[in-house]
């Protein structure tokens, strides 16, 4: 008894099943967004689009976005990192406290220290989650109570005020290159390097693989553990120099800075097409995620809508794009299962 | 062409493996030569699958030996294995669906540029290469998510070349293909045999063996009972060897009067699934829906108790039109589903024996709305009685069971409810042959208590031996129906893969 | 295979099955609560030491009243958590709905009208939930973020920046004075009614042995008739209309509401259900547990307060709580791995593959 044979079925080559092409449709989408809500504001108040104006959008959305660099880093492992915003809190009341008290400090250690701080708690995250196998989602949760707890215990209270801080550091805040602000050009950098780094290294690769497919993972040999836990320290780094950016910003730190930015940067990270469950998504897509939702932020205080509409905004949005993006990677499969004629799931 | 004279790439000497007092592989001894695909067939349970992970490092032998090239290696795990040129592409393709393909295939090792970074264009264009090798054609590009299940197989076949495998291991890879994609996996086997590799070809389908293999191993019980070149053998031969006795000496089913029509479906079609499936279970009969795995079956049965929704036709049960899409209403029109995995479908498997057994008959067993745990336990004993069930306790979780007592499990948790129609799908895969034996008992036991039988089976000989009627599934549509007396392997085999489809008169 | 690539799990991870020998789960959560009686124990002994009236109807009464909103969310979270699924909304609800019944009261309309209103909030919100979880099969920790968001927004919204107090005393008392007779407060009768109530569900009714089926094996759960989307939206939907009906009490005994009421407090609601013993990945918990840990974890704030300990310093204990609670069960694994990798390290080749005799 044979078995026909034929030839091979002629492979169909729609442009859209191309990886690439996929993610930078959807950069492209938001940074038509963005385009767009500008230019609607602008209509409505011509001095949204003065450079003070685009400064301060920009400076808004440099925090969120530098923080989104590290989640999106988590959150492709298929998991999430939830303390960030307790980690920016702490790491700014720590050099904000240790310049009070050494005026002369330089700036560059002060960052370095934040940075450090931010890694430490980044640590212990990634440790707990590789080593214990436990949920990031319970251990970040966690650690945001136990640093926003620790944090309170050593501000007791206090205030860091502009005084105490030496106007080198907060140059960094309000100074601007060309007109752009220090603080976009250096989250710009750091979303070009990271940005770059995931597209081009093995190891950056691997926390892509972690994500899309756990034990497909563990089978090709990558060594999971080592690579989230990287991912985490990286997260805490980074949002510990975002703490280190929000004291040079606002020039003072109290027990409630950075309460609440977790939930943002998530939002900002997902709306920017990072899939919430992993495998996919860019730190550019992030970053102009956290753009895209400071710009909306903004352009409601221009149109005098009032400021209050911005969490239902965030919220409106985030649980759009969720639907959008499930939406898309199953019209995806789909149009692309059928291309290759009759295929039948299991 | 049988290269007996030569050495073998890969022998396989007397290697044996138990997982506690399972004895799952003993004396397992197996050539695999260069340029040769070597087909290995055997039951369910025969301990393919052992060997398989054995040879792909996933477990070690507890003892014989493994030759490559004449000398006896050790792999100490999955990198080891495949570092020494073996691979194995498993049932289930594993792939990152977000990556494209060619990433897919050099995950862990993408060429590498100036200063340590990837370098693209050479990833694509020897992820081109090694398909043009296969002589296949994929875009290395393209997202890995949407690809055909047979695309998916061509890509890990891609990955296991570009690891310079030797010895290619397919678990059951036709087992989710259509004709035409199966021909296309032949060809690609051909020309990995023309570059000297071996290729052990794990298949439940005699007719693939032959069109594609040259030698043949069958297991049975955990032992190699033959192996000999492929023109030495025939089917009889291998069911033989497979069964260890004649087909006949079977527990036969028992003749029935079959009564009122149970189950009438009509036009029934799940787009791009299944299409016009027309057929009746009567009381006291067992149909059997046959066919390659991927016809259809296990969906239309799906359609029919209402975990699928159907696009288009009716179910009746009993005259009564089903619902579209609610397995509550099959569920109390009278009909029960035995689903095909055991583990995901039929079982919850942390949960307790006795809560499993209840589980379908929550509502029955409630008064005043709550449930005793002690009316569970009642359900349980009484049904582990039945079907003679063995367990230690009632309390430990499904997941200490072996293969055929959880599917008594599953068993007694439909029966319990009394079912007019029985869907049962593998009624005994993964399980031992003693249980096997008493599973075609039972069914046999319930036609003839009027029950209505619709069974799926990849056996053939279980088929051949249960059924009043075959219908036989072909790419989503009934392509034959034969009554027992009409009914052989091969004409149901031609209908299964679409030879010279004959219909019923 | 394809629509294993369309669909994927979402960020809480679905534990493997392990084969060994288990005995039935009952046994192993038996151990976990037990263990809680310890602790609580523990706690109450801790208080006493610092004072020696810790003990009294006093406190107890303080302590209900301070827990009571959060205990009552937590009943439902313990539901939806044990199918698998999470609830990350419960605070913003309680907000919204103490909000929206703040607004419509302080715009004239009769109490018991703007508290129904409030309830039906609580269950819009939760269909919305329900919705996109089930329905739409939305991963839950994603939606509820969202939804959190969103319900907070709204409250922003309808109050911000005002506060509104002047609701009727006769309803306000419930912050203030406990059950007559009794030094019950009024949200502590309401948690343990609901309590028994959760119990009985859980552990004695056909819908607790589907919740649990769902969180072990939705698929098989499914395969047994049980209507797994309709009791996933209804679980969010009486999440949503508890978690409102806790808002209108904290609002009563606060005798006011503002727009941030109830800001951070999942936090704790989840802490509290996961050290309960309630497992984040589904299948396993009971109420008791439950119960226990909000026993304890009120004990503990109430001593800590009493010592003059900074709440800060009590969120530090609650978040320690909570990796204690998923860390030590899985200790055990963990170990054990650990172990395996060094042992397999270790060069010396093992006895396998030895040719035999």
């Amino acid at each position: 008894m044979s078995v026909l044979t034929a030839p091979a079925p002629a492979p169909t080559d729609r442009p859209v099943s191309r990886l690439e092409s996929l993610l930078r449709a959807r950069e492209l989408g938001i940074a038509l967004a963005i385009i767009v809500v500008f230019g609607l504001t602008t209509l409505n108040n011509h001095a949204f689009a003065h450079a003070a104006s685009i400064q301060q959008l920009l400076s808004g959305a440099a925090l969120i976005a530098l923080l989104g660099v590290g989640e999106t880093l988590v959150i492709v492992t298929r998991n999430v990192d939830l303390s960030v915003g307790s980690v920016v809190g702490l790491s700014a009341y720590i050099i904000g406290d240790l310049f009070k008290h050494n005026h002369d400090m330089s700036v560059v250690l002060g960052f370095v220290i934040a940075i450090a701080v931010g890694a430490a708690i980044g640590a212990i995250n990634g440790l707990v989650t590789t080593v214990a196998r436990v949920p990031s989602l319970v251990v970040t949760l966690a650690m945001l109570y136990i640093v926003r707890g620790f944090d309170g215990v050593i501000v007791n209270g206090k205030t860091i005020d502009p005084d105490s801080i030496p106007t080198a550091f907060t140059a960094v805040g309000y100074r601007t290159l060309f007109g752009i602000p220090w603080l976009a050009i250096i989250v710009a950098v750091v979303v070009v390097a990271v940005g770059y780094a995931m597209r081009s290294f093995r190891s950056s690769r691997d926390l892509y693989a972690i994500g899309s497919n756990p034990d497909a993972a563990e089978l090709a040999g990558i060594p999971a553990g080592r690579r989230v836990f990287t991912a985490f320290l990286i997260s805490g780094a980074l949002a510990g120099l975002a703490g280190a950016l929000f004291l040079a910003l606002h020039a003072q730190i109290d027990v409630s800075g950075g309460s609440g930015y977790e939930l943002t940067v998530v939002a900002a990270v997902v709306v920017g097409g990072v899939a919430i469950f992993g495998g996919s998504g860019t730190v550019l897509g992030a970053a102009l995620g956290a753009v895209l939702l400071n710009t909306i932020n903004q352009a409601l205080v221009a149109s005098k809508v009032s400021s209050f509409w911005n969490g239902a905004i965030a919220g409106g949005l985030l649980l759009a794009a969720i639907a959008f993006d499930r939406w898309l990677s199953l019209r995806v499969a789909r149009s692309l299962q059928s291309a290759e004629g009759a295929h039948r799931d299991l | 062409m049988t290269q007996s004279s030569a050495a073998p790439l890969l022998m396989v000497r007397d290697v044996s493996k138990s997982f506690g007092p399972v004895a799952a592989v003993q004396g397992v001894s197996l050539p695999l030569y260069a340029g040769e695909a070597h087909a290995l067939l055997g039951e369910n349970g025969a301990g393919k699958s052992t060997l398989v992970k054995i040879l792909a490092g996933v477990h070690g032998a507890d003892s014989g030996e493994l030759l490559m090239d004449g000398e006896p290696v050790v792999f100490k795990g999955p990198a080891a294995s495949r570092a020494a040129g073996v691979s194995v592409i498993y049932q289930e393709p594993m792939l990152f669906a977000d990556l494209s393909v060619a990433e897919n295939i050099f995950m862990g090792r993408q060429p590498l540029g100036v200063g340590r970074r990837i370098d693209r264009a050479a990833m694509n264009r020897e992820a081109t290469e090694v398909f043009t090798r296969l002589g296949v054609q994929l875009d290395p590009e393209r997202a890995a998510r949407g690809l055909s299940v047979a695309d998916q197989q061509i890509v890990e076949i891609a990955k296991a070349l570009s690891f310079n495998a030797r010895v290619l291991v397919m678990d059951e890879p036709t087992a989710a293909l259509t004709t035409v994609e199966v021909g296309r996996l032949f060809e690609v086997i051909q020309t990995l045999r023309d570059q000297g590799a071996a290729v052990l070809f794990i298949t439940h389908r005699l007719e693939e063996a032959f069109a594609s293999c040259q030698r043949v191993t069958i297991m049975r019980d955990g032992r190699s009972i033959r192996t000999a070149p492929i023109e030495d053998v025939t089917i009889d031969d291998i069911i033989r060897s497979m069964v260890g006795r004649d087909l006949d000496t079977l527990f036969p089913k028992t003749a029935t009067e079959p009564g009122e029509v149970v189950l009438d479906v009509e036009h029934l079609c799940r787009g791009g699934v299944f299409d016009d499936i027309s057929f009746q279970v009567r009381r006291g009969e067992i149909v059997a829906l046959a066919g390659l795995v991927g016809a259809g079956r296990s969906e239309v049965a799906r359609a029919v108790f209402g975990i699928d929704r159907r696009t288009s036709g009716t179910v009746r049960v009993h005259g009564a039109e089903l619902p579209n899409g609610k397995p509550l209403a099959a569920m109390n029109a009278g009909v029960a589903l035995v689903p095909e995995d055991r583990r995901q479908q039929g079982l919850v498997m942390e949960m307790s024996i006795d809560q499993n057994v209840a589980l379908a008959s929550l509502g029955r067993l409630r008064r005043f709305g709550l449930i005793r745990r002690s009316s569970e336990r009642e359900l349980a004993t009484t049904w582990a009685g039945r079907l003679q069930l063995k367990f230690s306790r009632m309390g430990n979780t499904v997941s200490t069971l072996s293969g055929g007592n959880q599917q008594k499990v599953v068993l007694g948790k439909w029966l319990a409810r009394n079912p007019s129609l029985l869907i049962i799908d593998e009624p005994t895969r993964g399980i031992d042959v003693g249980t096997k034996a008493e599973v075609h008992r039972l069914l046999n036991g319930l036609v003839a208590d009027g029950v209505a039988v619709l069974m799926i089976s990849s056996e053939l000989p279980e088929v051949l031996r249960m059924a009043d009627r075959v219908l036989v599934l072909r790419e989503g549509r009934i392509t034959a129906e034969f009554t027992r007396a009409e009914a052989d392997e091969d004409s149901v085999m031609r209908a299964a893969t679409g030879q010279s489809p004959v219909v019923a008169a | 295979m394809t629509s294993d690539m369309a669909t994927k799990t979402p960020v809480t991870p679905r534990r493997s099955v392990v084969e060994t020998g288990k005995r039935a789960l009952w046994q192993g959560v038996r151990r976990w609560e037990s263990a809680l009686v310890v602790v609580f124990i523990g706690a109450l002994i801790f208080g006493s030491s610092e004072r020696p009236n810790f003990l009294n109807p006093m406190n107890f009464f303080y302590t209900g009243l301070n827990m009571g909103e959060i205990a009552i969310m937590a009943l439902p979270l313990t539901l939806i958590i044990m199918t698998g699924e999470m609830d990350l909304s419960v605070a913003s609800m309680l907000g919204l709905s103490g909000t929206v019944m703040g607004v419509l009261f302080s715009n004239g309309w009769p109490i018991w009208l703007a508290m129904a209103a409030a309830l039906v909030v609580g269950a819009l919100g939760g269909t919305l939930n329900g919705v996109l979880v089930a329905k739409v099969g939305l991963p839950s920790i994603a939606v509820t973020i969202g939804t959190l968001t969103l319900f907070r927004g709204i409250a922003v919204i309808l109050l911000a920046p005002r506060t509104i107090t002047g609701f009727p005393l006769s309803l306000t008392k419930i912050g203030v004075v406990p059950i007559q007779g009794t030094q019950l407060a009024y949200s502590t009768a309401i948690f343990l009614a609901m309590a028994v109530v959760a119990g009985v569900v859980l552990h004695a009714t056909p819908l607790g042995r589907a919740l649990v089926a769902i969180g072990l094996q939705p698929e098989a759960a499914q395969f047994a008739g049980i209507r797994v989307n309709r009791i996933k939206i209804w679980l969010y939907v009486v999440s949503g209309v508890v978690c409102a009906f806790a808002g209108i009490l904290l609002t009563l005994k606060n005798a006011s509401v503002s727009y941030d009421a109830g800001t951070g407090l999942e936090l704790n609601v989840v802490a509290i259900v996961l050290f309960g013993g309630v497992s984040i990945f589904g299948g396993r918990g009971t109420v008791i547990g439950v119960v226990l840990s909000v026993a304890i974890v009120g004990c503990l704030q109430q001593a800590l307060t009493q010592m003059n300990v900074q709440p800060e310093v009590q969120n530090i204990i609650i978040g320690v709580l909570l990796l204690i609670s998923v860390v030590i069960p899985n200790s055990g694994e963990a170990i054990r791995r650990i172990r395996d990798r060094a042992r397999r390290h270790a060069s010396t080749p093992s006895p396998r593959n030895s040719p035999n005799a």
